[in-house]
């Protein structure tokens, strides 16, 4: 605020020098690491690289058959059904439970406690222990049939067709807690006076949610967004826990066929592809939206 | 009085590493992981030991898939072990030809590694442009079909003598309750299984014209048609196996659970360490009973190169360790597998031992799929092998149309 250089206004580039400098490092950081290690990326997904990386070029070879491989098509499908829709009842349950929570019930910081509980949770850990509930011989199966159900049948893990709600499952059990709170910090920072003001127009409680209560806490909804999407995007622990991509490799995922190309068969350029490609999907819907969100406001 | 004594543990507690480091300490990482696998490596860590070194155990816990990354990324990043074990063949070769390795062109001359390392096809995978990189440790072959003698007898059928009659006693294997076949979920074993099946029902010369010729015809073919029909029939036995690592699966069958597994002669080492005898309680079949060849593929130390010279110095002792006769007799006879030398006594093997010592006497031996094919096309195997042996919706026809267009591109 002060300048307490004699040589009269300082140029536009040197206001708040202290601070520019201070923040070089994080800029170098930023260029070289992120972005310098994502052109790299890109640059030798189209090269034969083995073990090692190495500069010969192949064109496309690597992309096509990235794209003619079963299991990368896999892959993207089961990214497709487990993100819609851990997107969908994450948000959805998240937000239930924390309209529930906001009734002034008793004991509100136990129920708190207990649904985020599992975030703090590894997803190794959560895929270890659904890996249990649902493995027919020793959870949910076994203890129904204990009961008298003799036929029923739940083992989404060893079941080709549906075992990506297994992982499913585990994801939500996992995540919801977080959106809960998030969501939860959202409904407390809405001023009592408007739901005051919705009970005097005699509007029904759903309503004033759906129409008043949502709209206004869209910041919140956008940072809830941002945080599954990035979760959904790099899920792979999860899966590595609870099926290692079984069976088969009905349960693969982008990250992990990233993993194996790159390192069990030792095929870097596979490997680079394949991670280009989720730059790339990941590019699509991150642009647009930002262009929507940060643009508008310029105009605005 | 206090400030002292905690003084004293912080100082003892820098000194004892150091004091430890005076006789060589030299990493090893491997995947033996399993009791009959961890059983063995103590007999080579107490080989080496006794040279006056000291064995410290890197052992990486779920199969070389995991483990493999893991050690190539320790030796490009940097920070090599002392040694490591690889499957040899080619899963190193890169390592090599980027000079990351130790020649060990030396300690196998002195050791006159090519007269008695046998057969000689191991010694030359270790072989690159004419220097030696690895030690190979042990022979393992995957065409064995492992029974258990007492669930044939619950289920009231013979011990099959070989792959036919064990399909034919599928269903009464099942009637009895008992799992026919047990095929754990890792990749690896589905593949290796149907690998097994070329050779032992196909023969010598289609498994060559297809992995060592890479001829996608033959792949196409219908001596092919005819394996991918068999491993239809055995993906139907295997259905509801339910566990994941190989040794769970062998354990079905050590257990009387399930009828048979086709594994590796590694998964004799966990029927020993049950206490079970060969030929009363277990069965084995090389090569499926059927056609009696074994690939000799196998395990092997690679040494990175150190710039330590007493590590470089303990490396080499290792190395001679390693091809030691009564380390190789001792090591071999826990693992289950066959020694890398010919001249030691092996008196004290098990049936199962014999008849595979037996098969390699002949001189029935072929090179195996790591020594032929390059991880990465092994990789593509195991992801149409897994999905195949998982998802009965493939049909033999899609599934073999997909095995020829990734032998058509192998390398």
């Amino acid at each position: 605020m002060a300048p307490h250089s004699s040589a009269g206004r300082p140029s536009q580039l040197f206001k708040n020098l202290n601070s520019k400098i201070a923040l070089i490092p994080m800029m170098l950081v930023a260029l070289v690491v992120f972005l310098g290690g994502t052109v790299w990326t890109v640059v030798y997904s189209f090269t034969r690289s083995g073990l090692l990386p190495r500069l010969s070029f192949v064109g496309l070879d690597q992309y096509e058959r990235l794209w003619a491989a079963p299991r990368w098509i896999i892959s993207i499908q089961n990214l497709a059904i487990y993100g819609i829709l851990s997107l969908i009842f994450s948000l959805v349950i998240g937000f239930v439970l924390a309209a529930l929570m906001d009734q002034k019930i008793r004991f509100e910081n136990t129920f708190r406690t207990i649904f985020l509980y599992p975030f703090a949770l590894s997803f190794i850990v959560t895929g270890l222990v659904w890996q249990w509930i649902l493995n027919p011989e020793f959870g949910v199966q076994s203890i129904v049939r204990s009961l008298g159900w003799s036929t029923f049948e739940f083992d989404p893990l060893y079941n080709s067709d549906i075992v990506i709600y297994g992982i499913l499952i585990a994801g939500l059990w996992q995540g919801t807690g977080l959106v809960m709170c998030l969501m939860l910090a959202g409904l407390r920072g809405i001023d009592e006076d408007i739901w005051k003001a919705s009970r005097v127009d005699g509007i029904p409680m759903w309503k004033t949610y759906v129409l008043i209560i949502i709209p206004m806490m869209r910041p919140v909804f956008i940072t809830t967004l941002v945080l599954i999407a990035s979760g959904i995007v790099k899920v792979y622990d999860l899966v590595v826990a609870q099926t290692s991509g079984g069976p088969g490799i009905a349960s693969e995922v982008p990250a992990k066929y990233v993993y194996d190309y790159m390192f069990q068969a030792q095929n870097l350029g596979q490997g680079f592809a394949a991670s280009t490609m989720m730059l790339v999907t990941v590019a699509i819907i991150i642009i647009p939206w930002a262009y929507l969100e940060f643009g508008g406001k310029k105009r605005g | 009085m206090n400030l002292r004594a905690l003084k004293a543990i912080l100082v003892a507690g820098v000194m004892l590493p150091a004091a430890q480091a005076a006789a060589t300490d030299l990493e090893v990482t491997h995947w033996w992981t399993s009791g009959g696998e961890a059983a063995a490596v103590k007999e080579l860590a107490k080989g080496f030991d006794a040279t006056g070194n000291k064995w410290v155990d890197g052992a990486i816990a779920g199969s070389g898939g995991t483990a493999r990354p893991i050690m190539i990324s320790r030796i490009t990043g940097g920070d090599p072990m002392g040694a490591t074990q690889f499957n040899h063949g080619r899963q190193a070769q890169e390592l090599v030809e980027a000079g990351l390795m130790r020649d060990l062109t030396a300690v196998a001359e002195k050791g006159k590694w090519k007269d008695i390392i046998k057969p000689a096809s191991l010694l030359e995978s270790c072989t690159i442009n004419g220097k030696i990189y690895c030690a190979p440790v042990n022979i393992h072959s995957w065409q064995w079909l492992w029974l258990s003698n007492e669930a044939f007898k619950k289920a009231g059928v013979d011990v099959p003598k070989n792959w036919n009659e064990f399909v034919a006693a599928g269903p009464a294997l099942q009637k009895a309750g008992i799992q026919p076949l047990a095929l754990g979920g890792q990749p690896w074993q589905a593949t290796g299984a149907f690998d097994t099946l070329i050779i032992s029902l196909g023969g010598k010369d289609l498994y060559m014209k297809v992995f060592k010729d890479k001829d996608a015809k033959a792949a196409a073919g219908p001596e092919m048609a005819a394996i991918f029909k068999a491993a239809n029939e055995a993906r139907k036995l295997a259905k509801g196996t339910n566990v994941q690592d190989w040794n769970q699966a062998t354990n079905m069958v050590v257990t009387g659970k399930a009828g048979g597994q086709i594994m590796g002669d590694w998964a004799q080492g966990e029927f020993q360490l049950a206490g079970k005898k060969a030929g009363t309680d277990y069965t084995c079949l090389p090569g499926l009973g059927l056609n009696q060849y074994l690939t000799a593929g196998g395990d092997a130390f690679y040494f990175p190169v150190l710039k330590d010279k007493a590590k470089s110095e303990a490396q080499d002792k290792l190395a001679e360790t390693i091809v030691d006769p009564k380390v190789q007799v001792a090591f071999n006879l826990k693992k289950g597998s066959l020694p890398v030398r010919g001249d030691v006594d092996l008196s004290s093997a098990n049936d199962c031992m014999k008849k595979g010592l037996e098969v390699l006497a002949k001189g029935n031996i072929l090179s195996s799929t790591d020594q032929l094919l390059s991880p990465d096309t092994q990789k593509q195997k195991e992801d149409l092998f897994s999905q195949f042996f998982a998802n009965e919706s493939i049909t033999p026809e899609a599934a073999q149309k997909r095995f020829a267009d990734i032998i058509a591109s192998a390398n």
